[in-house]
């Protein structure tokens, strides 16, 4: 591992951002140049570090520490090379030592404490950064010690809403049944989130040795990753890594030479945004449309095929590992209440320096968007964010100071959902994007329950006739009664919480629900 | 990528039987028939009710459901647009109109030539970087009308003999 001995690593990410910047194209001048200079070099394809503003970020070991460059566009690589980036040599493009980039410095990485570090495809690297040490744990304690051990951290539902990762386990190791399954829910389909995808291409054994925790800790042999199919190199990064994982028998009869088995397979969703909802992506994974189903029973006593299923997010599996490794006590002080531990933020949209901040509970909207961010990305003030996806509510910037965690967000109407926040400037037209939630709801409903259905596209209808100026105060009155019956009376989330965006736009923008029909462009 | 295969009857039944003892193999079948003819066509829905022993309106079902599953070919490229709140944060409506004014097409259509289908899409997972473009399996970046142009332009470029100037 010395970095003086070797040729000179040198990383370019194969995140699937990365790759959206000419990633592909850096590699290949890159080892192009190389060549054609004779000078030698290891080529690393790693995971993104999160830093999305400077991608592609090539960076190079040195004996201080790696040196970050970026953006770095294959046309530039000659340059760097003319500078001495294999030697870490200042260059306009050149950042310093990765680790000092205040950005990365004041983020506290417990998830992603390998993402963008290793060689997401290697066991090795994995190992050498102390990948596996959770499981290692896991597997000299019983069942119940595990499941306890997750209770006492503190971890909560990363997928959106919250519940408490042990109680959840506990279910299901207490129910009774031959099979039992654990399932990843991959189907990050919230605008302004990456977390997930930034894993599974970047630390995928990661989210494999969460699993196989929870398999151990709730006795299920057999485990699905629901991956969207929007996510093309995620699904080949994880799809290499599960069989890297069976070739060294981390996965299959017996694993890590324990005689317990876990199966591991992925299966791609088609384009269904609903299936995000836990009981709509079991009936996706079981062959069917992705209805949602009635609770109860709940998943834990009664999901996949019938058979007794712990569902959870990518977030929430790849976050036991270090709990195992470190112990609840070590999780648990990070936080804030009863919001304990890190959260991978994804900051998003209109933003000058987008990215992932993992952090304790407790910071700032304001810190996030402003100290992290950077501001807008158009250099225009900003207007609102939206938090939580879709289904979250639009914030405005005097309630930027409230703190990120489930129940000062539950306080004001909002959640923090799967951490995204996207940022509007002032060019934006909330009128539009209440509209646009509701058109949003009318395209993914699953159709099963009638306030959903049917309250979406009455929505959209209710919402034209406002911004088209017809009976107005009427109009805005059956906006709330409508959004009142779709929270109320919806099965699931996506009904239910439709009318988060559009209420809160409506509460915090009214000016924008009562502007001359002239004005506004025609859909 | 085989997208252009030309619908064959033994190859899909071929296709169909290797997922029979799969449990709730319906998804990864179609999956894998899209992959092999670009799209699923009706001939394939009651090899695919007797292949899996499910029922015709079952299979019917579930292509109507999702997104993904086309039952007409598609061009030879498919650019999915993304309309997510992040991209229309900076500009995705933007580019939108300049994607359909170019191309000459509404979502879900193909250009005259064959060469480009236009379809939305909600959220690629690039929210930091938007606004996005998935054409084919790639993935862009930052794509404002100049650059959609420039990519659309390089495509044509790479296979002459295919593509025409849209």
């Amino acid at each position: 591992m010395s970095p003086s001995s070797g040729p000179v690593s040198v990383f370019v990410p194969r995140d699937a951002a990365a790759l959206s910047m000419g990633a592909d194209a850096v590699a290949e001048a890159i080892r192009h140049e190389a060549g054609r200079r004779g000078a030698s070099l290891r080529l690393v394809r790693n995971g993104s570090r999160g830093l999305m503003w400077l991608e592609p970020m090539v960076e190079v070991t040195t004996p201080a520490g790696r040196i970050a460059y970026g953006p770095v566009r294959a046309e530039d690589v000659p340059s760097l090379f003319d500078a001495g980036f294999l030697q870490g040599e200042p260059h306009p493009l050149g950042h310093g030592l990765t680790e000092e980039i205040d950005y990365l410095k004041r983020q506290e990485r417990l998830t992603f404490v390998r993402c963008g570090i290793v060689d997401p495809l290697s066991i090795e690297d994995y190992r050498a950064h102390s990948g596996g040490r959770g499981l290692e744990k896991a597997l000299g304690m019983d069942s119940s010690e595990i499941v306890t051990t997750v209770t006492e951290s503190g971890l909560r539902g990363r997928g959106g809403a919250g519940f408490p990762t042990g109680l959840k386990w506990k279910t299901v190791l207490e129910a009774n049944a031959s099979q039992k399954y654990v399932c990843c829910n991959a189907d990050e389909g919230d605008s302004g989130t990456f977390a997930d995808r930034m894993l599974l291409e970047g630390d995928p054994f990661l989210l494999i040795e969460g699993m196989t925790i929870c398999a151990l800790a709730v006795g299920a042999t057999r485990g699905y990753v629901y991956i969207r199919s929007e996510y093309p190199h995620a699904i080949a990064c994880f799809r290499q890594a599960v069989s890297k994982a069976y070739e060294a028998g981390w996965l299959g009869d017996t694993v890590h030479g324990h005689p317990r088995a876990f199966h591991l397979e992925v299966r791609v969703g088609a384009g269904a945004y609903i299936c995000g909802e836990e009981t709509s992506m079991l009936e996706s994974l079981e062959g069917k449309r992705g209805v949602v189903r009635a609770k109860p029973p709940v998943p834990a006593i009664e999901g996949l095929f019938g058979q007794p299923t712990v569902i959870n997010n990518v977030l929430t599996l790849t976050s036991v590992p270090v709990i195992l490794a470190k112990g609840a006590a070590f999780y648990r002080d990070f936080g804030m209440g009863r919001s304990r531990g890190t959260q991978p933020f994804q900051l998003a949209g209109n933003i000058r320096r987008g990215g992932l901040v993992e952090k304790a509970f407790g910071i700032s909207l304001a810190d996030l968007i402003y100290r992290f961010g950077g501001g807008s990305a158009s250099g225009r003030p900003i207007r609102a964010v939206q938090v939580g996806g879709p289904l979250g509510a639009y914030i405005p910037p005097d309630q930027f100071g409230m703190a990120k965690d489930y129940e000062t967000f539950a306080a004001h109407g909002a959640m923090v959902g799967h951490g995204g926040i996207v940022v509007f400037d002032d060019s934006v037209d909330m009128a539009a994007q209440a509209r646009f939630a509701l058109e949003f709801c009318a395209l993914e409903s699953c159709g099963k329950c009638t306030p959903c259905r049917i309250g979406a596209v009455r929505g959209m209808e209710v919402m034209d006739r406002i911004t088209g100026g017809l009976e107005r105060e009427t109009n805005l009155a059956l906006l709330r009664d409508l959004c009142a019956v779709m929270a109320d009376a919806s099965l699931c989330a996506m009904g239910g919480l439709t009318p988060q965006p559009v209420l809160s736009a409506l509460q915090h923008f009214p000016e924008d629900f009562d502007r001359q029909p002239t004005s506004r462009a025609a859909e | 990528m085989p997208r252009d295969a030309v619908w064959n009857a033994e190859r899909a039944i071929a296709i169909i039987a290797e997922f029979r003892d799969v449990p709730g193999a319906l998804l990864p079948v179609l999956h894998a028939l899209m992959a092999e003819f670009g799209h699923i066509s009706p001939a394939t829905l009651s090899l695919l009710a007797t292949g899996l022993n499910i029922s015709r309106a079952d299979v019917q079902g579930v292509l109507s459901f999702y997104h993904d599953f086309r039952t007409t070919p598609p061009g030879r490229h498919v650019i999915k647009l993304c309309r997510a709140e992040a991209c229309q944060s900076v500009g995705a409506a933007n580019l939108e109109r300049h994607a359909k004014r170019s191309l000459g097409i509404e979502w879900g259509q193909t250009s005259e030539d064959g060469a480009f289908t236009l379809e939305p899409v909600y959220c690629l997972g690039n929210c930091a970087l938007s606004p996005a473009v998935m054409i084919d399996e790639q993935l862009y970046g930052r794509v404002d009308p100049v650059k959609f142009e420039a990519i659309l332009g390089d495509l044509a470029d790479r296979a002459p003999d295919a593509e025409q100037a849209p």
